[in-house]
């Protein structure tokens, strides 16, 4: 067993009476791909705030790269990488600049500064448009500097909150790669959270937290083997009628979600005749498919994880530049 | 689980203890130096921090100076636009100093924030860096308007620039220290205007960059005396005139007085510096409260 880079024990985290993280336990080892999944406000930038310092836990303890985060968040700092949500660029700097000032604050000595920052940049395929202002990058772009960034003092551990929220798919897939990359070329940990549950396939393990606690923890494989089998979904125009014939007939308890009816079975292929065969109430479709995260959560939760909305920040960060104009 | 990349750059990361104090003097060297370089670039907005004190001059200082004639030397031959002339260098300084602190504001509000205050440093190095930078902003653009001398009818020797510099900082740094302050307690940009109307006006229209501090009325008088913007626009002017063939009595004249008495440069001085280095440490107690 490898190494034990991130601890936490009973983390806690209250406001007043509401309880964001209620007691979480984990262990992350050297060298892999952790992924926070849930759902928004579950509890995961909570989490992965206290791990990185920002915010203190009401109680529990969490150490990170051997170092406890309440005793030393200034040691915790130097040696954890982070790339925030938000967007935290100075759009008015170059690439270069933006790295450049990373490198001081985190006093990367001044004889490697240069050589890390061309590596850096070249690792997330950056070296062309780093003499470029930020403004004029594209949103992977960002974000690839954003992580080239939190690399750059060569930490033992990568923060990444919600590191592909807002990018297309393409882009996503992309900043996987470079992630991927850069575990092999620098032996570094990844720590990140996620709501989409098809990225959390790329982890190494994962930690499905809903309301505040873990629901599960395993290899993506683990959790997908917490659902039974395969999952069939029908639609039928009579949904009803087939719900209580399948109960009847099937002794398959379905899932209602919109309409459709949807039942994990041991065996997909030999049910799915029988279901037809055997209904009355008309079926109009029919899928199989094996389980995915998402029904590992719906399983554990019983609800669906949706996309996130637009977050009250945005907004207010879209009426910010309209009202200032030309001063940023 | 492939934990088979463990490879040995994880080292130097956990080799070098790093000194946090020369950590913090580093930071405050690159905090700086990014206003600097924000400053440079953004043309327009030095072409735009140049307009409103040129308006000011031409429009206002003409319009006054020959509306008011002779009258407003009182014989000493001292007019209008001259006396205003290093108000104006002092507005610009005030505005651009303020500005130029308070855009921690900005920086929290577009995330760049984050980014500094997450850095393993001392968070007053941030609140020290921005009030530099701020200081810095402010000097340039105050002493750009030195060019305007010769056309206000202003005349300057070497030494007297030499002199103003030094004076142009203290003010300049009082002012980004209030900013920086001001910044620190804001946590978003709608308080912006509140400060804009309710502090930075009354602080120009009080400081005597405008009118004399003489001869006003009771309460005016007082909060003139309050206003420390007084205390660094008045040097500056007594300074910036020394050359021009003014009598020293006719100088004295304008000059910031309590109970009748002129103020000593160097009083005035140890008042902008005091203020400043007040204001700055209330903004590095404030900043240091984690949020």
């Amino acid at each position: 067993m490898a190494e034990t880079v991130i601890e936490a024990k009973s983390l806690v985290k209250k406001y007043g009476d509401l309880e964001a993280v209620a007691g979480i336990d984990l262990e992350v080892h050297a060298g892999e791909i952790f992924g926070f999944l849930g759902p928004n406000g579950a509890g995961k930038s909570t989490t992965i705030s206290m791990l990185c310092t920002l915010l203190t836990p009401t109680s529990g303890v969490a150490r990170v790269a051997g170092i406890d985060v309440v005793h030393d968040p200034a040691a915790v700092r130097q040696r954890i990488g982070l790339v925030f949500q938000d967007p935290s660029l100075d759009d008015q700097l170059t690439g270069r600049e933006n790295l450049e000032f990373h490198a001081f604050v985190y006093s990367v000595p001044a004889q490697d500064r240069r050589r890390r920052i061309d590596e850096m940049l070249d690792l997330l395929q950056l070296s062309d448009r780093a003499a470029s202002q930020v403004k004029t990058y594209s949103g992977g772009m960002k974000r690839r500097l954003e992580i080239a960034r939190g690399m750059l003092h060569q930490p033992q551990i990568l923060f990444l909150d919600e590191p592909t929220l807002g990018l297309d798919p393409q882009t996503r897939t992309s900043i996987w790669t470079h992630l991927n990359e850069l575990r092999s070329a620098k032996g570094v940990t990844i720590f990140m959270t996620t709501h989409y549950m098809d990225e959390a396939e790329y982890c190494d393990r994962i930690a499905i937290i809903d309301r505040g606690k873990i629901v599960a923890l395993g290899t993506p494989e683990e959790l997908k083997g917490m659902v039974g089998g395969d999952v069939v979904t029908i639609t039928s125009s009579k949904p009803d009628a087939a719900e209580r014939e399948i109960k009847e007939l099937l002794g398959v308890t379905p899932a209602r979600d919109n309409g459709s009816l949807r039942m994990e079975v041991p065996d997909g292929k030999a049910f799915v005749p029988r279901l037809v065969r055997e209904l009355q109430a008309p079926v109009d479709t029919v899928s199989l498919r094996r389980p995915s995260l998402d029904d590992v959560f719906l399983k554990l939760t019983g609800r669906v994880i949706r996309d996130e909305e637009v977050s009250a920040r945005d907004r207010n960060r879209a009426m910010a530049s309209r009202w200032m104009g030309r001063r940023r | 689980m492939s934990v088979e990349t463990a490879s040995p750059t994880l080292a130097p990361a956990q080799a070098a203890p790093v000194d946090t104090r020369m950590a913090s003097l580093r930071a405050i060297y690159i905090i700086w130096y990014r206003d600097i370089l924000r400053y440079w670039r953004d043309r327009w907005r030095l072409v735009a921090s140049l307009a409103q004190p040129l308006l000011f001059l031409l429009v206002f200082g003409s319009g006054l100076s020959s509306s008011l004639g002779g009258a407003f030397g009182r014989g000493t031959g001292i007019s209008y636009i001259q006396f205003m002339y290093p108000g104006i260098i002092g507005m610009s300084i005030l505005f651009t100093a303020i500005f130029g602190a308070m855009s921690i504001v900005w920086d929290r509000e577009f995330g760049f924030l984050k980014e500094v205050l997450v850095a393993p440093i001392d968070r007053w190095a941030v609140a020290i860096g921005k009030a530099l930078g701020g200081t810095t902003q402010a000097m340039i653009q105050g002493l750009i308007l030195l060019v305007l001398a010769p056309f206000v009818g202003v005349k300057l020797s070497l030494l007297t620039v030499l002199a103003i510099v030094p004076l142009a900082a203290v003010l300049a740094f009082g002012l980004a220290s209030f900013g920086v302050m001001l910044a620190s307690m804001m946590k978003s940009l709608q308080g912006f205007q509140v400060v804009m109307n309710f502090l930075m006006m009354p602080m120009f229209f009080l400081s005597g960059a405008l009118f004399p501090l003489q001869g006003l009325p009771d309460w005016m008088t007082w909060l003139t005396r309050i206003d420390p913007a007084s205390y660094g626009i008045d040097p500056l002017r007594r300074v910036v005139l020394s050359d021009s063939g003014l009598s020293k009595s006719a100088i004295d004249g304008f000059a910031l007085t309590i109970a009748g008495q002129v103020l000593p440069i160097p009083l005035e001085v140890g008042v902008m510096l005091a203020f400043g280095l007040v204001l700055l440490g209330i903004a590095v107690v404030m900043f240091q409260r984690r949020d």
